[in-house]
């Protein structure tokens, strides 16, 4: 018996098993089918997110060299270690969906990808490494503990191991704020000024206000987004502010209250122009921050060319003393 | 550290990646290295498990980025690579009528992977 | 969204997610008294030898943070920089324990000059290219293997604690350095120049790395420390292994010139460095330095 099934009914026979698959909670995997759109906005958020994880490593890298005590310079160490690391399990998440590491660090250094605007921020004190460990870390783990979650299979498994490090990385850095508001008043008002610096920036991580991210609806229907910018950024603020107040320092925001109406925080507005100009290039550090990564890329060409001639030979002569 | 780049960015990535499956196989030298999948033993008596991929010039070195990526907290007491251009895969689920289309490469899509049981939420 | 998103982070396990937690205390039930018949100021002096060679040369390898050729080897180097931080630390604390000045690990990384340094000089050359950074590496991998291993048998326990340890990292970061010197050295002709130009940079600091220092003598002859010229013939039989699977010939060496500065001599454990470990310490100590009194 011959059953003839036309190209489009076939299609249409996968996406309702896709959707099927989606709706019962379970995990799409690399070789399921799955829509060309449901592919490319995963790699899009997958490869930006490993991109964060890669140009994050610098803003605090800078100070593992200055760190101030042995201790906090095997912690920073550590947690820019895992931050390469992180970039890893990320890039490889991406290459189950057919991307190419090369052709996406090429699309970094190109700025034909972006990364997480916040890191185009500067670092002047060391206070800046305990609060991005504290709102900036904070931030990013109430962002990924719901892709936890995330509808694809690789990505979510990425995840929970990302998780349960970037725990570590915001205890170490609320520790050592806890630390330096009990040192010397230059301390405490290193601290204070840090996060007044970084305040804004961290509620920018969660994008712009729903009403305003095109993208948002479809990634939340295919359970590739588990929340929405709006509820995120809320869900944050209401962790945080117990946190300050415990820590001793003020958060730069007049419009900052309980609302025991709503059960939450009210907050005042970020400014979304700032936002838009760092997405688009014009952040403090955006030059740099690529100069760094496309210097390390080209300057190491000729390391991975080596290792991949060395590997060809071995091959080639394993094979010689085969025949 | 990172942020959720799903709402933070407003361009997407340009050109069709979809599907486009590049990289190690071939015989040619080229600077990138090739794909290896790698597998973990967290402790004795258990399985080797698929942690993830990476990429290094040959056996030798993947198997020692692996140790430095995949065990940096002492997770695991033996570790297995293999190049993914090796990996031979069923389809997604055999029981299921629905079939992959079988256009794509299988070694870059390993399908074995297993949950720990204590990953939350699996 | 009333689940808390810090929930699914707690559970069975957890310790080793936690830096610095979930690892045992190589010092654990190790006794921290000094030995009989060992003077506790050369005791320290040795300890601050072994230390600022870790210290130093782990700065110099996070000096590569941000700027590795690949990211696994990003992973890879800072593995070995937390390697030898950690092996710094412990003889820094032994150091400040045994000369009886109560200086913990941080007031000796932190507010020492340059002369109190006692670092050898391999250990605060500038990094340069990959392949420099890789020879300097393997040379000071291989010779502190040999003498880590000797050392895993003295009398004192912490050194020998610490030394235990330290054979099974350093023996790591010897086969990393080994297996770059070998893909550079075999590679493509470029990378084969820079190899040979790496080798031939680092090469004039070798011979102070066997030259004794008399403390080390005295050490020595107790049973606490190891003389370092003993070193020397297994260091040339590791490097003339590696040199030979890289195809790399071993630089000449150069007779009473011994490179830049008298290489000859024993001058980094002697306290006399060369501008190189300014500028490290430039860096290192800067906010230490700035803000007296501080707690971190």
């Amino acid at each position: 018996m011959v059953v003839a099934v036309t190209a489009a009914e076939e299609t249409r026979e996968f996406e309702e098993h896709f959707d099927r698959t989606i709706a019962r909670e379970q995990r799409i995997e690399p070789r399921d089918w799955m829509p060309g759109g449901y592919r490319k906005t995963l790699i899009r958020q997958i490869s930006q997110h490993a991109h964060s994880e890669i140009i994050g490593m610098q803003p605090e890298g800078e100070w593992i060299t200055r760190a101030p005590s042995l201790r906090r310079k095997a912690i920073l160490l550590a947690k820019v270690q895992d931050e390469a690391g992180h970039g890893l399990y990320l890039y490889s998440a991406a290459e189950t969906l057919g991307a190419d590491r090369d052709e996406l660090t090429d699309m970094l250094i190109d700025g034909r990808q972006k990364y997480s605007s916040i890191f185009n921020y500067p670092t002047p004190t060391f206070a800046d490494v305990g609060v991005i460990g504290w709102l900036v870390d904070g931030a990013a783990i109430c962002n990924q503990v719901p892709l936890c979650r995330s509808s694809y299979g690789p990505y979510a498994r990425a995840m929970i191991r990302i998780c349960k490090e970037e725990s570590f990385h915001q205890r170490q850095g609320y520790e050592l704020l806890m630390t330096m508001t009990r040192g010397t008043t230059a301390q405490r008002a290193m601290v204070q000024d840090a996060v007044d610096r970084w305040w804004w920036p961290s509620l920018m991580m969660f994008g712009p206000p729903d009403d305003a991210s095109p993208n948002s609806a479809r990634s939340m229907a295919w359970k590739i987004k588990r929340h929405s910018n709006d509820e995120l950024r809320q869900r944050f603020v209401d962790m945080t502010v117990p946190q300050a107040e415990a820590l001793g320092v003020r958060l730069p925001d007049p419009d900052l209250r309980w609302n025991d109406e709503r059960g939450h925080h009210d907050f005042g507005r970020p400014d979304w122009d700032e936002l838009k100009r760092v997405i688009s290039g014009d952040g403090p550090c955006n030059a740099e921050r690529i100069a760094v990564r496309r210097a390390a890329h080209e300057d190491g060409a000729w390391v991975r060319e080596a290792a991949a001639a060395h590997a060809a030979k071995q091959a080639e002569r394993a094979r010689g003393a085969v025949a | 550290m990172s942020s959720d780049m799903s709402s933070d960015m407003s361009s997407g990535v340009n050109g069709d990646m979809n599907g486009r499956v590049s990289g190690g196989e071939g015989d040619g030298v080229r600077a990138s290295w090739p794909l290896y999948e790698v597998f973990v033993r967290g402790k004795r008596g258990l399985n080797h498990v698929h942690v993830g991929s990476l990429r290094a010039a040959d056996d030798e070195t993947a198997l020692r980025h692996a140790r430095d990526l995949y065990t940096r907290r002492n997770e695991g007491v033996s570790i297995w690579v293999v190049r993914s251009y090796h990996i031979t895969a069923s389809s997604p689920d055999e029981k299921d009528p629905f079939f992959a289309p079988s256009g794509d490469k299988v070694y870059r899509h390993p399908t074995f992977y297993e949950i720990p049981d204590d990953v939350p939420h699996m | 969204m009333s689940d808390n998103p810090y929930e699914a982070l707690s559970g069975e396990g957890d310790a080793r997610w936690a830096f610095g937690t979930g690892f045992t205390d190589p010092l654990a039930g190790v006794d921290t008294g000094v030995p009989d018949g060992v003077d506790g100021s050369d005791l320290a002096t040795y300890c601050l030898m072994l230390g600022d060679d870790a210290l130093i040369m782990s700065h110099r390898l996070q000096q590569w943070c941000t700027r590795a050729p690949e990211l696994e080897e990003e992973v890879a180097l800072a593995n070995i920089a937390l390697d030898l931080l950690g092996q710094a630390r412990l003889l820094l604390a032994r150091a400040g324990q045994s000369d009886g000045s109560g200086r913990d690990e941080d007031s000796l990384a932190f507010l020492r000059d340059a002369p109190e340094f006692r670092n050898v000089r391999l250990a605060e050359e500038a990094n340069g290219d990959f392949a420099r950074s890789m020879a300097r590496l393997l040379v000071f991998a291989v010779w502190r293997l040999a003498l880590l291993d000797r050392l895993a048998g003295s009398r004192d326990p912490v050194l020998s604690a610490v030394a235990a340890k330290g054979v099974k990292e350093v023996t790591y970061h010897r086969d990393y350095a080994a297996g770059w010197v070998v893909r550079l050295g075999d590679g493509t002709p470029y990378s084969r120049e820079r190899m040979r130009e790496g080798l031939e940079a680092v090469w004039p600091l070798v011979t102070e790395l066997f030259t004794p220092h008399e403390v080390e003598l005295r050490l020595a002859a107790a049973g606490v420390a190891v003389d370092p010229s003993e070193l020397r013939a297994e260091f040339d039989a590791v490097l003339d292994q590696v040199l030979g699977a890289a195809g790399l010939a071993r630089p000449r060496a150069v007779p009473g010139l011994g490179g830049r500065a008298g290489g000859g001599n024993a001058r980094g454990r002697h306290g006399e460095h060369t501008a190189e470990l300014d500028d490290v310490l430039a860096e290192m100590q800067t906010v230490p330095r700035a803000l007296p009194g501080a707690t971190w």
